[in-house]
């Protein structure tokens, strides 16, 4: 009679797995994301990620052009942080040659790396809120986006794809009123983080979406090479601007939030409270600003060492980003490659989501902040 | 009977109601999407010309804004979102990238969307601002003005398929 | 004034030794200022700010005798640590392919090496012997630093997949063998990552047109048979319905196949 009984709940109910295919064109995978589900009802047994709907081949593209050329290709990598993407490149290139940047450069190049890091967190709290349901912060967050984008419209003629730093310097000095203009903002954004996080940190319907959904212990981070807030999300307190300071992080004073639940809901506090901390060095930064030269004496055409590699990283918005270049005595660059800490963040994605629910599952993908261009390249 | 019969034409009013009420398909490829959304933003607001409404699904849009690089492995996906639109439809292609392939003419990029869906207004750009995507709208809603239902049931019966 | 008195010329001529010993005391003043004014500049161009220099390139320095290679020699065998050295404080580790999982998990284990941060290929054409090789990027939280591995490969070389040491290294040996066509030994999942499949050639490679080609066969018979068909275009096998075709003209056509 079992058998019959059995027979008859199949009937009711499928009880196999199914296959679902989320993607590559879904509203809530930021960009080309493909991944093949295989859910038990509403809970996912398994993901896979298929990626590469991107990939434009921009690695091959560097080993092409001669390494001033190669700035804008690292701009259409990660597109919503170009700047730090330049930092990382253009510093690779230094270490690579041995440029000495002056002190003014440096501080121009930490202020459009904190600013672009703002401006990147807001793009990201803008996304994952609209995907987990809550419209408004997009209307906020994007308002005091557009000030950070007319800020480097003014530095360098670009909203997104900046191309704003040369190996060895700066190419342009700061704008007349730019120090003045900048500094309004930063007195002016923390009460906007305040507002931010009254919309949703203690909303209960965000914390029902994100407290203990998708959670990362620290152990799996370490072993899958996670990096930036979601491995201070996770407890592990490492930032690559403290660890190795570069720029000129060494001379300010700022904190790396860390928090210890390992879930969606401490990664946002993490990126909200990295918010709080870039304006404080940005402020700093603004107050310091040596004068000076802004490039260094360098060749006009600069030929890497005949042979050598180097390999230079720094704390982007979503992690260590880092360019290993090797060089064989010509103009351009032997190989280099790019560090991409979307690619490894994003790698987590299927013990992050296995036996949660399908509705969180665009929360954690919200939550590894991935960006397909930096991922696919 | 003063000021209650409007006589007009049947392309007119067809017109106006698709020019003033254009569905954009929500789909990003790259970095133009980021401006793409910055349209929807408070400051330049797209809604102000009737076409804020993204929709997720391609059945239920009639315009696809290709936002960025068609890749190889990505065009034979466009093109199935394509024909799943339903009739009438149009296509912006937005960026240097989808124009044309943009700075990638590598082994992976699609050298143009047009290669693989046929095209309405082109925008320059690498992106191009939020201003110019709202420029290519207006284009495309001068375009729509043009359209003549006579016209278009002739094509679609010459392609077969009216 | 005694000195023009001395020049004029109902004055005594002056001998020829009093003559040289002028002109040498000269040439000794000269060369003394010019010496001087040389050591000023050096001075000078010692006091400038190292960013108003030409840049100097790093040295490559032999770092065999480093504290963390001689212990990877003793605890992995002879011949798995073929070499070491230091550029701009970068320690390099050359590996010998076989041992390249030894040697990482010793790294990890031991010398607390936990984070795999990168791992990619790089393609030298001009070595005939090794052309391929793999760079690994590590680093230690607890002491602060890095090293990279690198393990030379011979074409068609396999090394062992170091997935078990680090379960991110997944994608990034996928990666390597997309790009590079470098298999990993025991690797779970050894597909190609970022190209669809039937993609024919491995695109890094520096044989590879960065246009794309238009058949892997031209290029390397012997993995792609001649009717594996075009790259180019739209790759996936997918092509847009071709256009009506005109009505023959039979006429021009037979002609021609007939001529």
């Amino acid at each position: 009679m079992s058998e019959t009984g059995e027979r008859k709940r199949e009937t009711l109910f499928d009880l196999e797995e199914m296959e679902l295919n989320f993607g590559p064109q879904h509203p809530s995978t930021h960009g080309v994301l493909r991944l093949k589900l295989k859910v038990d009802g509403e809970r996912i047994v398994d993901c896979y990620p298929i990626i590469g709907y991107l990939h434009r081949g921009t690695e091959k593209l560097f080993e092409l052009h001669p390494f001033f050329q190669n700035v804008p290709h690292t701009d259409r990598m990660d597109y919503v942080a170009a700047a730090t993407n330049n930092l990382a490149y253009v510093g690779a290139v230094e270490k690579l040659v041995g440029i000495v940047v002056p002190p003014r450069a440096r501080y121009i190049r930490t202020i459009l790396a904190e600013l672009q890091r703002i401006s990147s967190h807001l793009l990201w709290l803008a996304t994952h809120a609209i995907d987990i349901g809550a419209m408004t912060p997009f209307f906020y967050t994007f308002r005091e986006r557009e000030i950070v984008l007319d800020l480097f419209e003014e530095y360098c003629g670009a909203r997104l794809t900046l191309n704003c730093m040369r190996p060895g310097g700066q190419p342009y000095d700061l704008t007349v009123g730019w120090v003045e203009r900048c500094l309004a903002f930063v007195d002016d954004f923390p009460s906007k983080i305040d507002d931010y996080e009254g919309l949703l940190t203690e909303n209960r319907i965000w914390k029902k979406r994100t407290v203990g959904v998708g959670v990362l212990p620290p152990d799996v981070a370490l072993d899958y090479g996670v990096t930036g807030p979601m491995l201070r999300g996770s407890g592990i307190e490492w930032d690559v601007r403290k660890a190795m300071p570069y720029e000129a992080y060494d001379e300010v004073e700022f904190d790396v939030p860390v928090f210890q639940n390992c879930d969606t809901y401490d990664r946002y506090l993490v990126r909200m409270e990295e918010m709080r901390q870039s304006v404080r060095i940005l402020r700093q930064c603004l107050e310091r600003l040596p004068d000076g030269p802004i490039m260094a004496k360098r060749p006009r055409v600069l030929k890497g060492p005949k042979e050598g590699d180097a390999y230079h990283s720094i704390e982007g918005p979503k992690g260590e980003i880092g360019f290993y270049i090797v060089s064989d005595g010509t103009p351009n660059p032997h190989r280099c490659r790019v560090r991409p800490p979307s690619f490894m963040n994003l790698q987590v994605l299927p013990p992050m989501v296995q036996g949660q629910l399908v509705s969180d599952l665009v929360a954690v993908i919200g939550t590894t902040d991935i960006v397909l261009g930096e991922v696919d390249r | 009977m003063d000021n209650q019969v409007v006589t007009t034409t049947y392309d007119k009013v067809f017109n106006w109601a698709r020019r003033s009420a254009i569905w954009p398909m929500q789909f990003g490829l790259a970095c133009c999407a980021i401006e793409m959304m910055a349209v929807l933003d408070p400051r330049h607001d797209m809604s102000r010309f009737g076409a804020e409404v993204f929709r997720a699904t391609p059945r239920q849009s009639d315009l696809m804004i290709v936002a960025g690089t068609v890749t190889e492995k990505m065009a034979p996906i466009v093109r199935r979102l394509w024909d799943q639109m339903p009739d009438p439809k149009w296509a912006i292609a937005m960026g240097a990238c989808a124009t044309c392939g943009g700075p990638y003419r590598t082994y992976a990029v699609t050298q143009g969307v047009d290669r693989v869906i046929p095209v309405d207004v082109y925008i320059p750009g690498c992106p191009p601002r939020p201003e110019a995507l709202l420029w290519g709208l207006l284009h495309l809603q001068r375009k729509i003005d043009r359209m003549s239902r006579a016209e278009t049931s002739r094509q679609l019966r010459a392609e077969g398929a009216g | 004034m005694s000195d023009r008195d001395r020049d004029e010329p109902g004055a005594p001529p002056p001998s020829d030794a009093d003559e040289e010993a002028r002109k040498a005391a000269e040439a000794r003043a000269k060369a003394e200022a010019a010496a001087r004014a040389k050591a000023e500049a050096e001075a000078a161009e010692a006091a400038k700010p190292a960013w108003e220099k030409m840049p100097v390139e790093p040295e490559i320095e032999d770092a065999a005798s480093d504290p963390l290679v001689r212990a990877l020699g003793r605890s992995c065998g002879e011949g798995a640590v073929r070499g070491a050295s230091r550029r701009a404080g970068d320690l390099a580790i050359e590996v010998a392919a076989g041992s390249l999982r030894e040697v990482a998990s010793s790294l990890k284990l031991d010398h607390g090496f936990t984070l795999l941060v990168d791992l990619c290929g790089v393609h030298y054409p001009q070595r005939e012997e090794a052309p391929y090789e793999v760079v690994l990027h590590l680093y230690d939280m607890q002491k602060n630093r890095r090293v990279r591995l690198k393990t030379a490969l011979a074409e068609g070389e396999s090394p062992p997949s170091v997935t078990p040491v680090w379960a991110g290294a997944n994608w990034l040996e996928r990666e390597a063998y997309d790009m590079y066509g470098i298999r990993f030994e025991d690797h779970p999942d050894m597909t190609r990552i970022l190209m669809w499949e039937g993609f024919n050639g491995h695109p890094l490679r520096k044989d590879f047109p960065v246009e794309g080609i238009d058949t892997g066969s031209a290029i390397y018979p012997e993995y792609y048979a001649e009717e594996m068909g075009p790259v180019t275009g739209t790759g996936t096998g997918w092509r847009p319905a071709p256009p009506p075709e005109p009505e023959p003209e039979p006429a021009a056509e037979s002609d021609e196949e007939g001529a």
